[in-house]
């Protein structure tokens, strides 16, 4: 278990993280989510070791750790926002070199590198240079070195940045493996990550944590109503009329057309009651219209995160 | 929890400076800094050191190990100017902060590094020495004596050059900071000249080179004056080392 004590960090006057007191449980995935500047990486970094806080504490099972000692730092595996990668080293070479500078035994090493090589998927690249892999293998072995001497704790800045939608749909499955080992703390801008990825959220904000608890516990703390996204085909007028008549009946508390293309038009909704989507398509069918798509809007933590992190200010 | 790391710090030093030395061997940076010291120093031996009229094979080794000395020290700095400040650059140093090592083994296992490339660049340095040795008549002791005195003056440059890479992320602004401090360093008995007192006698101590590295010119060695570039290196050593700390504290 990671437990933070009044962490607080300042730089110069400035205080970058407030009085933060967190507590991680084992295997569990934490998303740390904040805008640019909110002390994220501060405390990431505080997390991992390479700063010193100005006040407070980390434990880490109990054990308080001390930045400028280096005995605890093989509890924390940490991958920064920029993987940490000598390019000209092959992968099995480096991971060897990363395990064993963190003080790995050299005699479990060969089966623990073979181990991270799978599981990580890395196995056929294992004897390539750095240099030579795509964004997305670097990234994975970006993440082989934050593992491979099986840490407690796994950090993880801003794990999926600069990946295309076919990688990060790998690294997005391979972060939700660590769980089976680790603990993880990841921080991220891009919400739908967290929302797919992890078990819990810290919304910190101007140095200060705002929230911690699920996602789902977010949403009713920020009162966000559920969105829908809606789209049917059919002239726009009746679309109009059969989306009001749902507002008078109190199944939808507003709604707005998104876009709207060759008669198909996709609607934005706030919908009011928790039978709404099978209410409102039936109301669709009912009307005449076309229903071609009924969903949760995706960016929905969006308006969660928006109206926390604006609540703090 | 996992399984219980066994933390070595000999181990883990061991581990950077075999890194680093295959970093040296596995690029052309550190080829073409020996490469053009050697052809300095040939040249400056050439040149000056044998000269066009006869002389004293004494005079002609002392001189030889006067103009090495300043080989050795601008391939100290050369050679140490990226230990930590390309690690900063590319983004790697965060593997070294979080390791298990502490700052201060991080700093003496890049001094190491470097180290063993300067005693490699003085090793390609000896047929100079050789020639004068057998074509001449010095004492082998007379070479032993300068080349340890060699040996300690690029050990403070390379400290005085990673203290320089610990401070700043460019290499180049690294390479900057130490080489003006080597040369006032340097130039401290041109300062105790116009110091008068005890202020003066600490100044002209404290020069790197004229009180300290003649005496090794001249095959002399005394334990003062290795005690004095020991010194010297381990006070950079200890700069870098609180250099690193002051960023775990700053950012």
């Amino acid at each position: 278990m990671i437990r933070t004590k009044g962490l607080t960090k300042y730089y110069g006057s400035r205080c970058a993280v407030r009085d933060l007191s967190v507590t991680i449980q084992d295997r569990e995935i934490v998303g740390f989510l904040g805008r640019n500047g909110a002390g994220k990486t501060t405390m990431l970094r505080m997390l991992a070791g390479l700063l010193a806080p100005s006040s407070g504490q980390i434990e880490i099972d109990g054990q308080v750790m001390d930045a400028t000692e280096g005995d605890f730092r093989w509890r924390i595996g940490f991958l920064p926002d920029r993987p940490p990668l000598y390019e000209q080293m092959k992968v099995r070479g480096y991971l060897e070199f990363v395990a064993r500078l963190r003080g790995f035994p050299i005699s479990k090493l060969a089966a623990r590198i073979a181990q991270v090589l799978e599981f990580t998927s890395l196995t056929d690249r294992a004897d390539d240079s750095i240099m030579s892999l795509s964004q997305g293998y670097k990234q994975r072995v970006g993440i082989a070195q934050a593992v491979v001497h099986d840490p407690a704790l796994v950090i993880l800045d801003e794990p999926i940045t600069g990946l295309d939608p076919v990688q990060l749909r790998e690294i997005r499955a391979l972060i939700r493996d660590l769980k089976q080992e680790h603990t993880v703390l990841l921080s991220s801008h891009n919400l739908q990550e967290v929302h797919q990825t992890c078990d819990r959220l810290l919304v910190i904000e101007e140095g200060k944590l705002v929230f911690s608890g699920t996602e789902q516990e977010a949403t009713e703390r920020g009162r966000a109503q559920a969105s829908l996204l809606v789209t049917t085909k059919g002239e726009k007028q009746l679309v109009q009329s059969t989306f009001d008549a749902a507002q008078n009946e109190g199944l939808v508390s507003n709604w707005d057309f998104e876009r709207s293309l060759d008669g198909e038009h996709t609607l934005r909704v706030s919908a009011a009651r928790e039978d709404a989507p099978e209410s409102l398509a039936k109301a669709i069918v009912q009307s005449g219209l076309g229903l071609r798509a009924l969903g949760t809007a995706t960016d929905q933590l969006e308006d969660v995160f928006a109206e926390l992190t604006e609540k703090a200010q | 929890m996992s399984s219980a790391n066994q933390p070595s710090a000999l181990s883990g030093i061991a581990l950077i400076v075999r890194r680093e030395l295959s970093q040296y061997f596995g690029t052309w940076s550190g080829y073409i800094i020996a490469a053009a010291m050697l052809a300095l120093s040939g040249l400056l031996y050439n040149v000056f050191a044998l000269g066009s009229a006869p002389r004293y094979s004494n005079d002609v080794l002392s001189d030889f190990l006067n103009y090495a000395s300043g080989t050795t020290m601008t391939a100290g700095l050369l050679f140490s100017m990226r230990l930590i400040a390309e690690e900063r650059q590319t983004g790697t140093f965060p593997l070294l902060a979080s390791s298990q090592l502490s700052d201060g083994q991080v700093v003496f296992a890049k001094y190491l590094s470097a180290l063993a490339l300067i005693v490699i660049y003085l090793v390609l340095t000896t047929p100079l020495a050789g020639l004068v040795f057998i074509n001449g008549k010095v004492a082998f002791a007379h070479i032993l004596g300068g080349y340890l005195g060699l040996m300690l003056i690029g050990s403070a440059a390379v400290a005085i050059g990673l203290y320089g890479s610990a401070l700043v992320d460019s290499q180049l602004v690294a390479l900057i900071i130490s080489a003006v401090t080597l040369v006032v360093l340097l130039l401290l008995w041109i300062t105790s000249r116009v110091v008068d007192g005890w202020l003066g006698d600490v100044i002209s101590y404290l020069s790197l080179h004229d009180k300290h590295f003649r005496p090794f010119m001249d095959g002399t060695v005394s334990t003062a004056n290795i005690i004095f570039y020991l010194s010297i290196t381990a006070f950079f050593l200890m700069l870098s080392r609180n250099a690193l700390e002051a960023r775990r504290w700053r950012a």
